[in-house]
């Protein structure tokens, strides 16, 4: 489990886990969950189309989540929200289908773009992983302040001049980012679960953003590890057990949410 | 248009399938947009392919397993409690993320097990094309159950979506108007997973009645609408993906999930251009 050529695997999950915990907390603080869900599936079309022209799958995933998080936000504008994320997730997802049907991969390969695949990560994609990753730590940094008032007190953030459309598009693109780069260990359609799970899980223990964050982290950090820990011993797909463990998580934190309800804090 | 298009039994089985699917789509979509459930249409799917491609491994039909699957799924959401899952909602996008990680179980054993190598493209993007006529009853008769659910609530689904004061008001059972509503989504979600897959039937479901929605404000003749775009968008789709066959140096047929969603967006998109006509007369904009 801890040889050689499982040495990238662990390092991009863990990159990528605390991302998807960083990223994933402003994600459930914002409500965003259709939008955290849609462009992981954009980010599957981009690569199974990259793969077709014999492109960079990572290349192809970040311009095909980048676009679509600049579709939603731009449709979202004129049309209603959720209907457009609705769509803009159907149609990237049939030209995923289009591409994987003009290519000539084997249906093993679509199930691990889809679900993850922790052995398919080799040391030609650790540093854009990385790179990404670190990216995208420095665009939730960076915003940190305009972000959290925006999503807590839209009206106020509104009159100290911060645009609500400026921050959507912001926050669209760093999801997007954070997508690119963990579709090919998570999967596409998996990489929801983390980050919605243990940020969601945090925020039950903490309402406070300097330590949900770090807990969030945590978790997701704690997800993945024990996912690829219990993929490579059973021989099942890493994204099963990533969501698994993140609905366990979820519970325990809903649990002890209620347990200590003398708190009057709101809940996710 | 390619010689043989109506002579070919598959292309048949799909047309007819494909609008008695799009019919139950179009009018459930109109209530399903209303009402502000995309996220739950679209989170149903997703449930369903759990059953779908449990199917597989349990040797049943694809079809039960979908609408299984589906029905199961829409009572766990009333019991949690509908009003919540409109997308923001948190609890339902962990329950459906649980779904999905068992559907990439039960796909990983369908493959391994089964030997079903092509479980995975067929439960998720769906083959019209592959469909058995044997089914036609069957999906005949599914689709009255949800159009007839519709048509008996239609005066009280119209009155909870608009406004459920109003609902409160005039005493009516909103709660039996919910989960009945849920049933026939279900119903209609689930059967056009079997038709476009399950990760693309809220195109179908969505598409249309957004689309419809946009040109016309009165209920009845929008769900009229979103049924013609929709029988149209499939049947498009259809014949694209059958005439896709000689383009491009030929050998390879697109695939008929893909032709559908892109003329269903584009429907959509088009509809755009009548909404700053209506915008001006009206402020509800859709």
């Amino acid at each position: 489990m801890f040889s050689d050529f499982m040495t990238n695997t662990w390092i991009t999950a863990s990159v990528v886990a605390i991302i998807a915990g960083g990223v994933g907390f402003f994600v459930v603080l914002r409500g965003s969950s259709f939008l955290a869900h849609a462009l992981p599936h954009g980010a599957f079309a981009g690569a199974a189309g990259a793969t077709l022209i014999g492109m960079d799958p990572i290349l192809g995933m970040g311009i095909f989540a980048v676009g679509g998080a600049l579709a939603v936000t731009t449709l979202g504008r004129r049309g209603r929200s959720d209907v457009v994320i609705a769509l803009s997730l159907v149609v990237m997802l049939a030209f995923g289908a289009l591409f994987l049907s003009l290519g000539s991969q084997y249906s093993s390969e679509v199930f691990a773009l889809l679900f993850g695949q922790i052995l398919g990560v080799s040391s030609a994609e650790v540093l854009p992983i990385v790179v990404l990753g670190a990216l995208s730590a420095v665009a939730i940094i960076t915003g940190y302040r305009p972000l959290l008032l925006s999503s807590v007190l839209p009206e106020m953030a509104a009159a100290r001049g911060i645009s609500t459309y400026a921050i959507d598009v912001y926050f669209a693109l760093v999801v997007a980012l954070a997508t690119a780069m963990s579709v090919p260990v998570v999967g596409a359609l998996l990489m929801f679960s983390l980050m919605v799970g243990p940020p969601a899980a945090a925020r039950s223990f903490f309402a406070d953003p300097l330590r949900a964050i770090p807990l969030s982290i945590g978790f997701a950090l704690v997800t993945v590890w024990i996912a690829i820990a219990a993929s490579y011993q059973s021989n099942l797909p890493v994204g099963f057990f990533v969501t698994l463990v993140s609905a366990v998580l979820y519970g325990i934190g809903r649990g002890w949410f209620a347990l200590s309800s003398r708190r009057i804090t709101v809940a996710a | 248009m390619s010689v043989g298009f109506f002579q070919s039994q598959p292309v048949l089985t799909a047309l007819i399938v494909g609008a008695l699917v799009s019919i139950v789509s179009g009018l459930v979509g109109v209530f399903t947009v209303l009402r502000r459930q995309s996220f739950a249409g679209h989170a149903l799917a997703d449930l369903g392919a759990v059953g779908g491609s449990a199917a597989f491994l349990l040797g049943i039909s694809q079809l039960w397993g979908f609408v299984g699957a589906g029905i199961l799924a829409a009572g766990l959401m009333e019991v949690v409690g509908i009003k919540r899952v409109q997308g923001r909602d948190v609890a339902t996008g962990i329950i459906f993320g649980l779904g999905l990680g068992f559907t990439a179980l039960f796909l990983y054993w369908d493959t391994t097990i089964k030997n079903a190598s092509n479980a995975a493209i067929s439960v998720l993007f769906g083959s019209l094309f592959v469909i058995d006529s044997s089914v036609i009853p069957l999906v005949l008769a599914l689709s009255a159950v949800a159009v007839a659910i519709i048509v008996i609530v239609y005066r009280w689904l119209l009155i909870d979506s608009l406004n459920q004061d109003l609902a409160a008001v005039r005493h009516i059972p909103v709660r039996l108007v919910g989960i009945l509503f849920l049933v026939a989504l279900a119903l209609a979600v689930e059967l056009s997973a079997l038709t476009i897959g399950a990760v693309l039937s809220t195109a179908l479901l969505i598409g249309p009645a957004a689309a419809a929605l946009r040109l016309t404000k009165r209920v009845g003749v929008a769900a009229v609408i979103a049924m013609a775009i929709a029988v149209g968008s499939t049947w498009l789709g259809i014949l694209i993906s059958f005439d896709s066959y000689a383009w491009f140096g030929g050998g390879h047929n697109w695939p008929v999930s893909f032709c559908i969603v892109a003329v269903v967006f584009i429907a959509y998109l088009l509809s755009g251009i009548a909404l700053p006509v209506r915008a001006r007369r009206a402020r509800l904009v859709l």
